[in-house]
């Protein structure tokens, strides 16, 4: 439908469709479009809202001015971890959960309990981050003494190691978080991907099959070209989601021990430092991030529901 | 033919085992959650979950050999006027620091001089060791599984033993009555089960009622900047919600919303919308043309039309939007945190809160996160198919 011819029957009154549409217009606009503005607003302002946030500068050191809770956001040694650990959640659960989402789809694809084996891996999707996180703290438990009560430390000493406290040695703790996430959202990637692995035409792999391809020249030549506009928009929408990540690391560690991201430091300038012009300054970082990629995705969808 | 079939079976073989070991990697976790919250707590910390079916070890005899035994000897007997192996005296220590305390005293008395004490794992070990020794407690009788855990984390109880046996010897805590009454007690799982019920229900109902509207009139009733405004409502979808908390927490404060379930109501219809909208709109706008032209052709109000037909025809819709849309606020935390917080505890607040508060050990915390998993799991594996189907119609909202 478009709206330069309107169907005689569309033509329902003038007041009418507002009305239907008031409802959702208002609450929007009281809970998304004001609020939304205002916390731009106050990304300028200073900690309490009350002068700009330039009163924040300190004679003879870097400022910029209005712009001061960006400085602070982009260049602060903690934000600026934060931002790595943003990265290296986005390298590794987005290539986490694409790739073992692809690897489930293709191979339940094959078996006889495909419904089974996807609900199993789905499962994670339906419970809170809360309960995730004490599912995992469990595995992960570290015990001082001769028994390990976690199911991870357990199998270390069985291979002749020590038992490692996973959440707080640097070197382990966000591979570890992270793993936590691919577990959650491998099945959204699964889902996604198994569906537009089915649409593609069965002809087209079986002339490849015919054709004398192996089962992986099949796969890389002829699957993955068909399905790569759905890939592009499980990534980007994964990207998206790995930006906002916040209650896995609020609930497992709390941020201590050099785990820390973007949306828990917002959370921390807002509730714990109380400088809200800051915690502002990183919403519409974040925002400003997320914006070509949902761009990007919105373009892709459209595209591939196009060709459909 | 018979070695055709082998063969075939034999190349099928990494699948099974590639698929079958990520089964078992997902569900482990799980299953080791579930099954510490069924052992009684006194088992818990003293060994695996994977062990709750092996035979008992006694541990701590090594313990008691390094530290007790030259001076109270193997028999417990050797210091004058003290019984270690005593049931009676060995009864009264029910955490590891109280047995700390009395060897700090028979230190005092100069009836014992230890070296070093043992570390905390080493002492709680050794009271295990006396207990079982003693016949204080007789570990091989206590049964492997229980649902103490269960009523424990229900009742909110958080004293040494459990709430069943708290009350039958009326050793009642505080703030119980051993009653009925107790499923309502504030700390506990079975008043924060309810609470979540009273947020998450409204909070599905209310922003897919307001979205079914809008997404009828952005699909068969004309005004002007329909399309424009439909997209502009969509892309609302990116905004964080964390960019919203601090002006709404600050205007909750002034009309005095904080902490009540009209507060999150309201933001959470706000925020559910966006994405309920996208989806009634893409939905009722794809039902048959047809259907809609002669309704009206009939002379059938839009209204009618609205609820005798658009509503019946997108059930589907409706259903797979109301399960994200229930599992979302079942499962948030943030929010229920900034709007609720201690007030009305919500389930995934009380959990939150017995990580961080000391005292709630594993076997409640495992409990309580059963509590809040069970009715999701519930919603998801009776209604997987729409939730699917809710997934693949578009991008899922985080």
């Amino acid at each position: 439908m478009s709206d330069t011819q309107v169907p005689e029957i569309m033509k329902q009154g003038k007041i009418a469709p507002w009305l239907y549409v008031a409802p959702a217009l208002l609450i929007m606009t009281a809970f998304i479009v004001y609020p939304g503005i205002n916390t731009f607003l106050l990304s300028f302002k200073n900690a309490d809202g009350t002068l700009s946030a330039a009163a924040a500068c300190v004679q003879g050191e870097p400022c910029w001015g209005i712009l001061e809770n960006f400085r602070y956001a982009l260049t602060a040694p903690i934000m600026l971890n934060a931002f790595r650990n943003n990265l290296l959640w986005g390298v590794l659960m987005v290539g986490g959960t694409v790739g073992l989402g692809l690897l489930i789809a293709v191979l339940a694809d094959r078996v006889k309990y495909e419904a089974l084996a996807k609900a199993i891996i789905f499962m994670p999707m339906a419970i809170s981050f809360v309960g995730a996180g004490i599912i995992w703290k469990f595995v992960y438990a570290y015990g001082t003494g001769q028994v390990q009560i976690g199911l991870l430390n357990a199998i270390v000493i069985k291979l002749g190691g020590d038992p490692i406290s996973w959440l707080s040695e640097p070197a382990f703790n966000n591979f570890a978080l992270i793993l936590v996430g691919v577990w959650m959202w491998t099945g959204f990637c699964m889902t996604i991907l198994s569906a537009s692995l089915k649409s593609v035409p069965t002809e087209i792999i079986e002339a490849a099959r015919v054709d004398g391809a192996t089962e992986w020249r099949v796969f890389w030549k002829v699957m993955v070209p068909i399905i790569m506009p759905t890939i592009a928009v499980v990534v980007t929408t994964m990207v998206i989601n790995v930006l906002k990540i916040f209650d896995i690391v609020y609930v497992m560690t709390g941020g201590n021990y050099g785990t820390e991201v973007i949306a828990n430091r917002m959370y921390g300038e807002m509730y714990i430092s109380h400088q809200s012009g800051r915690s502002a300054a990183i919403a519409v970082i974040l925002i400003l991030l997320t914006i070509p990629f949902m761009v990007w995705n919105v373009r892709r969808f459209r595209a591939q529901e196009a060709i459909r | 033919m018979t070695t055709d079939r082998i063969k075939m079976i034999l190349a099928g073989l990494p699948t099974h085992i590639v698929l079958i070991g990520l089964c078992l990697i997902w569900l482990i976790p799980t299953i080791g959650l579930f099954v510490t919250s069924l052992r009684p707590f006194q088992d818990i910390n003293q060994s695996g979950w994977w062990t709750a079916l092996a035979p008992r070890k006694a541990v701590g005899q090594d313990v008691y050999e390094k530290y007790l035994a030259p001076y109270y000897g193997l028999d417990g007997k050797a210091v004058e006027g003290v019984d270690l192996f005593d049931p009676e005296l060995i009864g009264q220590f029910r955490r590891s620091i109280e047995l700390t305390v009395f060897l700090r005293e028979q230190m005092e008395e100069g009836k014992v001089q230890l070296e070093e004490m043992p570390d905390p794992q080493e002492m709680s070990d050794l009271l295990t060791y006396l207990r079982q020794l003693s016949g204080a407690e007789n570990a091989a009788s206590r049964l492997r599984f229980t649902l103490n855990n269960y009523i424990d984390a229900v009742m909110g109880y958080r004293g040494r033993a459990n709430y069943t046996t708290a009350c039958a010897e009326g050793e009642q805590a505080l703030d119980l009555n051993c009653n009925i009454s107790d499923l309502m007690n504030p700390r506990g799982m079975g008043r924060a089960f309810i609470n979540s019920l009273l947020v998450a229900i409204p909070c599905t109902i209310l922003p897919i009622l307001f979205a079914a509207f809008a997404g009828y009139a952005f699909s068969w009733l004309h005004f002007p900047g329909r399309m424009g405004l439909f997209a502009l409502l969509v892309g609302l979808q990116i905004v964080p919600l964390q960019m919203t908390l601090i002006p709404i927490s600050r205007a909750y404060a002034q009309l005095g919303l904080n902490g009540t379930f009209l507060g999150i109501w309201l933001f959470h219809t706000g925020f559910g919308l966006p994405y309920a909208i996208y989806l009634m709109r893409n939905f009722i706008g794809s039902l048959p043309r047809e259907i809609f032209e002669s309704a009206y052709l009939d002379g059938m109000s839009h209204w009618t039309v609205f609820y005798k037909l658009a509503l019946p025809l997108s059930v589907p819709a409706l259903a797979s939007l109301a399960i994200f849309q229930f599992l979302w606020i079942w499962n948030d935390l943030l929010v229920a945190l900034v709007f609720l917080g201690g007030q009305r505890p919500v389930l995934t607040y009380q959990i939150g809160n017995m990580v961080s508060s000391l005292g709630a050990g594993w076997h409640l915390l495992t409990a309580a996160a059963f509590v809040s998993m069970a009715l999701p799991m519930i919603v998801f594996f009776s209604l997987q198919r729409f939730f699917v189907r809710g997934m693949l119609a578009g991008a899922v909202k985080g």
